[in-house]
């Protein structure tokens, strides 16, 4: 607020001059400066406001920029959205019937053709069939007496198919060496406390009940019975009906139930990884060795040294027996093996 | 003889349908070891003791392990998220 112009004359001015020792010219000196300095900040201040003002203006030509933009990404946006959402809405039910639609018509088409080619088949035991031929007749007639073995199926595959049956175990083996290159923890990493809790939940042992005695008494029964029986099957394989394969699972299946009952420290105390590696490619070799001279000459048959014996025995069969317990020593732990490495990643 | 393989065959195909259409994956390995079951005793029919012994043995024994150790670890088994929440 600026004061009156005849301020300076006013009596009360005139009395503070007076008391003060001021005259009216110093007054006027002071009142110019004051002008001045008034000048230079009204000066200040006009700028300042000018400036402030480009800001707003600036700052305001901005926020409608970014406004506008803002709309323009919203207009934008929702037409992302709805081609996005398109597939989501529309796309995948079209796809969802087309796919039903495709697999009711691939279907039929494959069942129509299996029974097109089953209706071509010959009747099933027909004495004019094509597989009723001199093999049949031979393996008939002479297999007792090539091979030793009453049972005719043992006899085919570990003496006349003997080479297959080696490919056979090694593909089981090479199967279970492919899943432990692919499952396998690494078991020395387990040294802390979090790490052996980790190695305990990926046992599956830490939800569940452990030492179930229900479990526990009934694999104590069972467990000695099934794998006497596996035994019974392989040793047995050249005079009945089994074998080595079918035997090494019944052993494996027994194995993996004494393994649920009583767990892994008390399983691996006879089924670790050295005595895996040692039960399982023993028999292999010997199978190798004793067979693959079949591959190097020309699948003829050698004489294998061990007499075929009197039919129905237990030592009979020459080398069909020893072949048996290798088979099913392997098969028995890869069944066993394949368990550990599903579950928890190693013996 | 017959009526029994008929009534075993159509069993067969009972189980291979059921196992495509439960929706509980712990249901369809139950009804996958039947049909390995009732696919041994059909392979004992046929003559071919052998492989119905490999058969019970590999398809109704160890396989359905090793279905019910992927199921648990893949957390596939009902009931597993309230063992859980109780703990």
């Amino acid at each position: 607020m600026k004061p009156r112009s005849d301020y300076e004359h006013s009596w009360w001015r005139r009395l503070v001059r007076f008391v003060d020792g001021e005259t009216l010219a110093d007054v006027e000196k002071r009142e110019e400066e004051a002008g001045e300095n008034d000048a230079q900040s009204q000066k200040l201040a006009d700028t300042m406001a000018e400036q402030l003002f480009e800001q707003e203006e600036k700052y305001d030509r901005a926020d409608r920029k970014r406004r506008l933009e803002m709309e323009h990404e919203k207009e934008a946006m929702a037409l992302y959205d709805k081609y996005k959402n398109w597939p989501k809405e529309h796309g995948v039910k079209i796809f969802g019937r087309l796919y039903a639609v495709m697999a009711v018509v691939l279907c039929v088409i494959i069942i129509t053709t299996l029974l097109v080619t089953v209706s071509y088949l010959p009747e099933f035991g027909h004495a004019d069939n094509p597989n009723n031929n001199e093999v049949v007749e031979r393996y008939n007639e002479k297999a007792l007496e090539e091979t030793g073995a009453t049972n005719i199926v043992a006899g085919m595959i570990l003496d006349y198919r003997a080479f297959d049956t080696l490919g056979e175990s090694h593909v089981l083996f090479i199967a279970a060496v492919c899943v432990m290159i692919l499952l396998r923890l690494d078991i020395t990493k387990g040294k802390n406390p979090t790490d052996t809790k980790r190695l305990e939940e990926e046992n599956d042992r830490l939800y569940e009940p452990k030492n179930d005695k229900i479990l526990q008494l009934s694999a104590r029964i069972l467990v000695p019975i099934i794998i006497l029986f596996g035994i019974y099957v392989i040793l047995n394989g050249h005079l009945s009906p089994g074998g080595g394969f079918s035997g090494g699972a019944i052993i494996g299946a027994g194995l993996i139930l004494y393994l649920n009952a009583f767990g892994f420290e008390k399983a691996s105390r006879i089924m670790n990884r050295k005595n895996y590696a040692v039960i399982s490619v023993v028999p292999l070799l010997f199978y190798a060795l004793a067979k693959g001279y079949s591959f190097f000459t020309g699948a003829n048959h050698l004489e294998s040294g061990i007499p075929k014996g009197t039919p129905g025995a237990i030592l009979s069969g020459g080398l069909i027996l020893p072949l048996n317990i290798c088979v099913g020593v392997v098969v028995a732990c890869t069944m066993y093996h394949f368990y550990t490495l599903f579950r928890k990643g190693g013996m | 003889m017959e009526i029994m393989e008929i009534i075993l065959l159509s069993f067969l195909v009972v189980c291979a349908i059921s196992v495509a259409l439960s929706k509980n994956l712990l249901t369809s390995i139950v009804i996958f070891m039947a049909y390995s079951v009732i696919m041994s005793i059909i392979w004992m029919i046929l003559e071919s003791p052998d492989l119905a012994i490999t058969e019970a043995a590999v398809g109704a024994g160890v396989t359905s392990v090793l279905f019910y150790i992927t199921l648990k670890k893949i957390h596939a088994m009902k009931g597993e998220e309230d063992d859980e929440a109780e703990e």
